[in-house]
């Protein structure tokens, strides 16, 4: 990756060392941040790849595009990667690795080797993960329940399941390099006070990946144990219980939302203080909404098992405490909103997918209240409803945060800016291609459509065409990003140290930045969004 | 071990101590930063194991008579050998630790040494437990048959399947935990060679603290898993 | 469960107006051209605690509404009429207590309360009618129920609504609720298989159940007239109620709870019979509970307590 012509003279983290060896052995978490872009990116466009085959297929009631059992696959392995190789790594891992030490005022992580050690093992996960694709998938859903994924499927269970296993691997180190280094490394005067919000989300992010992805690498364990030497942990005829495993999957895989949403969330803070020149509205709240949100997370689990065969007494707990977590994401939003007022907004591209996400994730945060219902659940879940409210929030919720960041901190990441006009029109094509192709997926839901369904009534054609015309929509979306971004590489303006007059320590050095981040460890006397000595940029010009 | 920011500014001609990374101010920085990682991981590890734990205790409380059963088939003896063996080879750990901290070399590899010992003891150990089982064919899958168990029990009957989820479970903890012994043999056998090197001072032998702790933990499992597995229903 | 539904339509559109209006105008009033600085305000507690509470109280409301909804769905009316379901990969296999039996549809007269006694052979599925906003899944190895109670004559789709493999989205089928009266001229003609209890006493003497089960409680196992629905104390101490999981378990393992005062050497009837027999035999279990003659005997001393 021949930088040179990116700045000037001036050394930074990209022109230090040239050739491949210094990038596959770097310790630098910028580089690694880079690192793990590219193959995050690499598997969203697999991971999309396999959701335009799967509403090509639904554009009509009859499974007539492909096999059944081809688009079982195809909707498994969609499942699988997005969430694994996506939305779980996606915003920590690039955003989070680049930024954390930063933020912190630190040269690099607390432990850079093991940073490294994490990508390689996200990489050999999506390698297995893609040879088991290659040599003919899986077709369990990314949910693999028992006794179908144990006994009766003949698929490749068990490498799908090395390398989630493996890549949940990168996901504990990640997270525990995170945590010791916001504990550890922060630089002088700046206390857990004056911690940036988006801090506080990572922090709050690294408990739950710490926490619950191992539960999830034991259950996946056990699966491959019972399908290898068949014994009957999770099967029934064999004596087993396969409610057990549900328990178990969902114990990490609730959390695990949480770990896709609170990052892009940190993001979105950011974003609306810089484009509002104001500090968060009730900060002290929203920081601590992120550590409520990870820790109310782990106990509502089974709200995906209602109509599974569980206790009505369970059900009404598990019901309670999934409205209670609702709360926190609620007093989000209204702090984000209130941050608003009496703010002096400017419309930048990062700050339309902020507001974008301030709306999607409102509905699809809406929606989970219909989920939460007892009654309206049991009509509910297993239908579209639930695949429009899932992604609400990850594709309108942290998809849109990610591409907010992207865009917020390429001048910091590369040096340049991206084009203006077209990172605007990508957004909106965005929010638009969003909306009409999941809006349609909750009447579908209502209506009575099931999911992972390959053919399907023809009453229910309409809402299908509209959604897969919404998909290609949001297709062109995403590839006009990943278009003018490679061009700003190499056409963009040069981007000073600051171009958005935005607070936080990462903005005090230059773009992109040195090697060890800052000439001077510098010390902090200042609270967090200090914007009021912030002068605004006189105007953001993005021409060249 | 306290909480706040590192208080030193740092600028590079600062003398650096014993094998100072470049991305830490100071030594306690490193220091403190590595025990924290390393406690971090030990969470980790404890929700592993912890999901074993939940599916044991349910099928516990489901099928007590054949996890009894099963509990009463498995080596006493040979069981409570290889707790002794792990406690004595924590102690040899924690001692190996002093050492470090006061500078004795010798000392240190004796002891790291003879924590090796009696890892691979009680892996040998294990190993034999699992032959007997393989013998007796109580191990799950294909061949398992626990019949002579159901002889052996009349007063306690068992449905075969059950006592097949209690022998899978056996194995999957034991098995478990036995690859985390390799594990931790295979750090201390790395640790060992550095500390015959020299390279644990008094001031800096923080990887023996680590593997120490690590090791320590991987005790601290089998203290739990013994009595689970192997002290049920025991007064007959 | 509708009007449940449009309360949530409502409150979600409400607050999602809300949101995105006030986001718009302040968007719009507050753009940087009109408002060159911003005006710093640090936060207000007594906003923080109103927009957390005023949440809650909604919450609440849409909690104990769902919740009462989903008890009442979860608890069968007695004297419901029974249906047994057997699902399998992929298709669904119905019994009607008086003899019919259905592939896919399930016909049910309007105006009656009927309950769904489902059990899976294979894999999870899920017995989904979206007419009536009802689900249950379907497990191997145990029953589940459902229950429901039609009032309009007309045919409704009936999905598999848990993923189950190759042609999962192909296991559909209709339930058709008729007039009582149509629905008796159905069951007259839909073929007379003779009634679910009827069947499972053939199966039962077939199998040699009698032998040990005996009618004069000589039997070396426990006499089971009346024995369904009560409660049952066991060797070990504990006391469970003979439900339709009980007499299932006690048939497919008969070892994993010993009734008091009898030895554990009944006979393993796993892989011996099949998910329908297992129905039938439980229907004629519950049939017993009617006895032509003579008291229902339980095996319980009187007084003692059933655990749940």
């Amino acid at each position: 990756m021949a930088t040179a012509v990116l700045t000037g003279e001036r050394e930074n983290y990209l022109n230090k060392e040239y050739g491949i060896r210094s990038w596959l052995l770097t310790t630098d978490h910028k580089r690694i941040a880079l690192l793990y872009l590219i193959s995050v990116t690499f598997f969203f466009f697999v991971g999309g790849f396999l959701a335009m085959l799967i509403r090509l297929e639904l554009l009509t009631p009859a499974g007539d595009l492909m096999l059944a059992d081809t688009y079982n696959k195809v909707f498994t392995m969609h499942g699988m990667v997005m969430v694994f190789f996506f939305l779980i790594p996606v915003v920590p891992a690039v955003l989070g690795n680049f930024l954390v030490p930063m933020m912190v005022g630190a040269k690099d992580l607390a432990f850079p080797r093991i940073n490294l050690l994490s990508w390689y093992l996200y990489v050999i996960g999506g390698a297995l993960m893609s040879h088991c694709m290659l040599t003919g998938g899986v077709d369990t859903g990314w949910t693999f329940y028992t006794p179908f994924s144990t006994a009766f499927t003949n698929t490749k269970i068990v490498e799908a399941g090395l390398a989630v296993f493996v890549a949940g691997f990168s996901s504990i180190f990640t997270g525990l390099n995170f945590i010791v280094t916001i504990h550890r490394m922060r630089a002088p005067g700046l206390t857990w006070a004056r911690l940036p919000l988006f801090i506080w989300a990572q922090y709050a992010t690294s408990l739950i990946m710490i926490l619950g992805t191992p539960v999830v690498a034991v259950t996946i364990l056990l699966v491959a144990a019972e399908r290898v030497f068949h014994l009957g942990i999770f099967n029934p005829a064999l004596g087993g219980d396969p409610l057990l495993f549900q328990h178990l999957f969902w114990f990490y895989s609730h959390p695990a939302v949480y770990i896709m949403i609170l990052p892009s969330m940190g993001v979105v803070s950011e974003i609306i203080a810089c484009f509002s020149r104001k500090r968060i509205f009730g900060y002290e709240f929203v920081a601590m909404s992120s550590i409520g949100i990870a820790v109310l997370g782990f106990l509502v689990w089974a709200h995906h098992m209602f109509v599974a065969g569980i206790s009505l007494y369970s059900a009404l707990v598990f019901s309670a405490l999934t409205y209670l977590v609702g709360v926190p994401s609620a007093v989000k939003v209204f702090n984000w909103t209130a941050t608003l007022y009496k703010g002096s907004i400017s419309y930048s591209t990062p700050m339309i997918y902020a507001l974008g996400f301030l709306g999607l994730f409102t509905m699809g945060g809406l929606t989970g209240l219909f989920l939460a219902c007892l009654g309206i659940d049991v009509h509910v879940t297993d239908t579209y409803f639930v695949v429009a409210h899932f992604h609400y929030i990850m594709v309108g919720g942290v998809l849109m945060g990610y591409l907010g960041g992207i865009h917020f901190w390429w001048p910091k990441i590369t040096g340049r800016m991206y084009p203006e006009g077209w990172g605007r029109i990508s957004a909106a094509l965005v929010f638009a291609g969003f909306n009409l192709t999941f809006f349609p997926q909750f009447i579908l839901g209502y209506v009575g459509m099931p999911r992972r369904y390959w053919q399907y009534p023809p009453e229910f054609q309409v809402l299908n065409v509209l959604s897969t015309a919404g998909a290609s929509v949001l297709a062109v979306g995403y590839v006009l990003p990943m278009i003018y971004l490679l061009w700003s590489l190499r056409y963009g303006k040069i981007a000073g140290e600051n171009p958005w007059g935005a607070a936080g320590l990462e903005w005090k050095t230059a773009s992109p930045p040195p090697t060890f981040n800052f000439d001077e460890t510098p010390e902090v006397t200042w609270e967090a969004y200090n914007y009021e000595e912030i002068p605004a940029p006189a105007e953001v010009t993005f021409e060249r | 071990m306290s909480d706040s920011p590192a208080g030193v500014v740092h600028g590079t001609a600062e003398h650096h101590g014993p094998e100072l990374r470049h991305h830490f101010a100071t030594v306690e920085q490193q220091r403190d930063s590595a025990a924290l990682g390393m406690w971090l991981f030990l969470a980790t590890e404890i929700m592993f194991f912890g999901g074993l734990f939940c599916a044991y205790l349910i099928y516990r409380l489901w099928y007590f008579n054949e996890f009894a059963v099963g509990s009463r088939s498995l080596n006493l003896l040979m069981g409570a050998a290889n707790t002794v063996v792990l406690i004595c080879s924590s102690l040899t750990v924690a001692m190996g630790v002093r050492a470090a901290q006061l500078g004795k070399r010798k000392l240190l590899v004796v002891l790291l040494l003879l924590t090796l010992v009696f890892g691979l003891v009680f892996l040998g150990v294990k190993g034999v437990e699992w032959h007997e089982k393989w013998e007796k064919h109580h191990i799950p899958g294909a061949s398992f048959n626990a019949s002579d168990l159901a002889r052996e029990n009349p007063q306690q009957p068992i449905d075969q399947n059950h006592e097949q989820i209690y022998f899978s479970l056996y194995f999957v903890m034991t098995g478990v935990h036995a690859l985390h012994m390799v594990i931790g043999i295979w750090l201390f056998a790395v640790l060992t060679w550095y500390a015959w090197k020299g390279r644990y001072t008094p001031e800096y032998h923080t990887p023996i603290e680590l593997g120490g702790l690590y090791w320590h933990f991987v005790d601290v499992v089998w203290i739990y898993l013994f009595p689970l597995l192997y002290l049920i229903d025991r007064r007959h | 469960m509708d009007a449940l539904y449009i309360f949530l339509v409502l409150v979600s559109a409400f607050m999602c107006g809300l949101i995105f209006l006030t986001v718009t105008v302040f968007a719009i009033r507050y753009r940087r051209n009109r408002q060159p600085h911003a005006e710093p305000l640090h936060g207000s507690t007594l906003l923080e605690v109103a927009w957390s509470v005023a949440p809650l109280g909604v919450f609440l409301v849409m909690f104990v509404w769902g919740a009462v909804i989903y008890f009442q769905e979860r608890t069968p009316p007695q004297g419901a009429t029974e249906v047994y379901v057997v699902a399998k990969q992929w298709m669904w296999k119905l019994q009607h207590q008086e003899g019919p039996r259905e592939i896919n549809q399930l016909h049910v007269p309007a105006g009656r309360d009927i309950k769904l006694i489902m059990t899976s052979q294979d894999v999870i599925h899920s017995f989904y009618v979206p007419a009536f906003r009802l689900k249950q899944d379907v497990l191997p190895g145990r029953y589940t129920t459902m229950w429901f109670h039609a009032t309009k004559p007309g045919t409704y789709h009936l999905f598999c609504a848990e993923y189950c493999g190759t042609m999962h989205s192909g296991m559909g089928g209709d339930i058709i609720v008729m007039e009582p009266t149509q629905y008796q001229a159905w069951v007259q003609t839909g073929g007379a298989f003779g009634s679910l209890a009827a069947n499972g006493e053939a199966i039962f003497q077939q199998l040699g159940c009698p032998t040990c089960h005996r009618a004069d409680t000589q039997g070396r196992g426990p006499y089971l007239a009346g024995v369904f629905g009560s409660p049952v104390q066991l060797e070990d101490g504990r006391v469970v109620t003979a439900d339709e999981n009980y007499i299932r378990e006690s048939i497919l393992a008969p070892n994993a709870k010993i009734v008091s005062g009898f030895k554990p050497i009944m006979p393993v009837f796993q892989g011996l019979v099949s998910e329908e027999d297992l129905n039938a035999l439980v229907a004629y279990i519950k049939s017993l509970n009617q006895p032509p003659s003579g008291p229902a005997m339980s095996t319980l001393a009187p007084g003692v307590q059933a655990e749940k």
